[in-house]
């Protein structure tokens, strides 16, 4: 928990605009924007269960949502969302453990998040639309 | 023997003592979502475009109604957990930064309750 910053007219230290753009940090901003996303997740989720609880009239609106364009979109990002952030949880528990730090192995680590969680991403959706052609 | 220095201790401020609880609990929410979230993505996709009967038989079956409110409860924490520290980062005015946080962690907790009940509902079959 931060405190309330005193006012002074020290300078601003450079912000984001002066940094060149590096794949680390698109991660990096990616794991918190997908977090985000997955929070909007679990209340659609909810939203389901509900449906499914309250019968099959509210099942099937709802599945009708699912399968509007704007639903199938949300799905698409919310399917991304949680692979790309299941991944790079787990990147992020190899360094809680003390590993990966080297310049190195934080790029290799990188794309390998965004190769696994595309690679996974893909292959959920082959089989959905595979099984609904 | 005390490293602190005497007006350090006379103010009495230093670390909070709360931090490592959050910090933990982020990891060990974490961890258990991993086999948690593959489960829930494989069986929704198994589901797809199934009838409201079929998925009531599926969270009937006890394995996937434990599993199913496990995942809604370990997610709503791991997401209030998550959703704190952004509002920790972004909102500096510390009066308005405590409403949303009191409001996003009813609403987590309204979020895990809603959807375990609603599991339970159809696994018991009321």
């Amino acid at each position: 928990m931060s405190q309330s910053q005193p006012s002074t007219n020290r300078p601003m230290s450079p912000h984001l605009q002066v940094y060149r753009w590096q794949i680390t940090m698109t991660l990096s901003i990616l794991h918190r924007a997908t977090g985000v996303a997955l929070t909007f997740g679990a209340f659609a989720l909810v939203a389901w269960l509900v449906a499914v609880a309250a019968g099959p009239e509210a099942y099937a609106a709802a599945q009708a949502c699912l399968h509007s364009p704007v639903g199938a979109v949300l799905a698409f990002g919310w399917s991304f969302s949680l692979y790309y952030h299941l991944c790079n949880g787990i990147r992020h528990l190899v360094w809680d453990a003390g590993s990966g730090y080297s310049m190195k192995g934080l790029y290799t680590g990188g794309y390998i998040v965004v190769a696994v969680s595309v690679a996974l991403t893909a292959a959920t959706w082959a089989v959905l639309l595979g099984g609904a052609a | 023997m005390s490293m602190q220095s005497p007006l350090s201790r006379a103010k009495g401020m230093g670390s909070a003592k709360e931090g490592l609880h959050h910090w933990v609990v982020q990891r060990f929410t974490g961890i258990a979502l991993v086999p948690l979230s593959l489960w829930f993505m494989w069986s929704m996709v198994c589901l797809a475009g199934a009838e409201h009967a079929e998925v009531v038989a599926w969270m009937q079956a006890p394995v996937n109604a434990v599993s199913l409110s496990l995942f809604v409860g370990v997610a709503a924490y791991h997401s209030a957990l998550g959703v704190q520290v952004v509002l920790e980062d972004y909102i500096s005015h510390e009066g308005f930064r405590m409403v949303k946080m009191i409001v996003q962690k009813f609403l987590h907790y309204f979020l895990a309750a809603l959807g375990i009940f609603c599991v339970l509902q159809v696994a018991l079959g009321a």
